[in-house]
């Protein structure tokens, strides 16, 4: 079973790009987050938001075009949209615990079926780097969670309850994992979509926490 | 007298730095936004037990937002070089396990302390400490680790944990360019930390890539007024990008 093929991270990246609609204001975690920026309109229907105060911004530069005062919270290098601004850090967090970032796509360790997130410390490592994921946290109208389904030694990472430092709780709405698309319901997680090949008793061995199955399953396309 | 904070040098600009002093500086998001030269000052100075207020630790075994991939000068050559006692950061650590920065390394072996600090909450106790407010609360971090041992009120149907403000003794900010009056504008995303820096330390010294006279700066965009600034030092190489391998070096 474990040698079934799961979702590439560019599937994981393009579906979850669906759930973004226009007029949306997003911020992109750093890592597998960022690469959902690969599969969205960069014609301004779309509100881009990083943390280092760049509001509005497009895709990667062309080589050689890279500007070091042109980068986004990865220190990754982007374009600014016409019709972008700059802020200092003290209002881009503003606007993020203000209620104006509509959703925030973070990368994850664990997801609790109550929706909570463990995404900067995994032990042993005495040190993490929460950056600003705890902010966007509580302050984002939803979270949405990128991740692989499994630790590289298969533990499952949608669980009862964390077992890692929390980065916020009951924040996290949705998850999209190598395995499928999944809902975090006040009842728990429901999977919506499913990776092609998988049946939903599949997903669910490798799921700690109980898993209800949407009546539409559909299989996760290009 | 025609007033001037212009100073002819980046070690004469720290040169009255003093062991155990607190420093503000950016720290976010690749070299852009941080004062290399000022750093590199402090280096040759040799200050030591210093406490940085940074965004990371200086993260010196990554290269990211250097073109080229060369690893650029930040706080991290100050932390390699055992002149930091204590950093206040949100991301003290790359994200590698496998490429530990200096920091992380000396905290293991207990030679450095660490205060974390989510994002939001670093930029917000630097605004209020430039802002004469002594503390507030915020939603951010309550039930989690970073919110242990702190105050925890229920405002508005929610927790909320108290948060102090930061200030420093000095700060070292990069900025695009200034007049000789100390206003200051800025670069792209390059300003983000650096403008509420810039209110919070008693010495605020700004690295710029060009001075030009009162006047010249359309006040309209000025972000950072003189009155905050101490000292203004031009870089010797404008919009250079130090890396560790070469300094400041021509």
């Amino acid at each position: 079973m474990s040698e079934k093929e799961r979702l590439s991270r560019e599937l994981m990246a393009l579906r979850l790009a669906r759930e973004l609609k226009p007029g949306m204001v997003v911020n992109l975690g750093i890592g597998m987050p960022t690469l959902v920026s690969d599969y969205i309109p960069h014609d301004g229907s779309l509100v881009l938001h990083s943390e280092n105060g760049v509001i509005g911004f497009g895709p990667t530069p062309r080589e050689g075009e890279e500007d070091p005062n042109l980068v986004n919270a990865g220190g990754g290098f982007i374009t600014l949209l016409p019709g972008g601004a700059f802020v200092s850090h003290a209002d881009a967090f503003a606007m993020i615990r203000g209620g104006h970032v509509d959703v925030a796509v973070l990368g994850g360790l664990q997801v609790s079926e109550q929706g909570d997130l463990a995404n900067w410390l995994v032990p042993p490592r005495a040190l993490g780097s929460p950056g600003g994921a705890v902010d966007l946290c509580v302050g984002a109208k939803q979270v949405f969670v990128v991740m692989e389904h499994t630790t590289r030694d298969g533990k499952p990472r949608l669980v009862s309850r964390c077992t890692y430092s929390l980065t916020g709780a009951r924040c996290v709405s949705l998850v999209m994992t190598d395995l499928g698309l999944f809902q975090v319901t006040p009842q728990g997680f429901l999977l919506r979509e499913i990776a092609p090949g998988w049946t939903a008793a599949e997903v669910r061995s490798l799921t700690e926490a109980p898993l209800a199955v949407g009546p539409e399953l559909v299989e996760v396309r290009a | 007298m025609t007033v001037s904070k212009v100073w002819p040098s980046a070690r004469e600009a720290v040169a009255d730095v003093f062991d155990g002093a607190v420093i503000m500086m950016d720290g976010f998001g690749g070299p852009g936004g941080m004062a290399q030269e000022l750093i590199l000052a402090l280096r040759e100075r040799g200050v030591r037990d210093l406490t940085i207020i940074s965004n990371t630790a200086g993260l010196d075994s990554v290269s990211f937002g250097t073109p080229g991939g060369s690893l650029p000068v930040n706080h991290g050559i100050l932390v390699a070089n055992g002149q930091v006692r204590k950093v206040i950061a949100s991301f003290p650590v790359s994200a590698s396990p496998s490429r530990p920065t200096s920091f992380e390394l000396l905290y293991r072996e207990g030679k450095v302390e660490l205060e974390l600090v989510p994002q939001g909450t670093l930029a917000e106790r630097i605004r209020a400490g430039g802002a004469g407010v002594a503390a507030f609360y915020t939603p951010t971090g309550a039930g989690t680790l970073v919110a242990e041992g702190k105050e925890v009120r229920v405002l508005d149907g929610r927790e909320h944990v108290l948060e102090t403000a930061l200030k420093a003794d000095f700060a070292c900010i990069r900025a695009w360019k200034a007049d000789r009056l100390g206003n200051l504008v800025y670069r792209g995303s390059s300003r983000n930390f650096n403008v509420p820096m810039a209110t919070a330390a008693r010495v605020v010294i700004a690295e710029v890539d060009e001075v030009v006279e009162p006047g010249e700066l359309d006040p309209e965009v000025i972000l950072t007024p003189g009155l905050y600034v101490k000292r203004v030092v031009v870089r010797r190489h404008p919009g250079k990008i130090y890396t560790r391998e070469q300094g400041a070096a021509s």
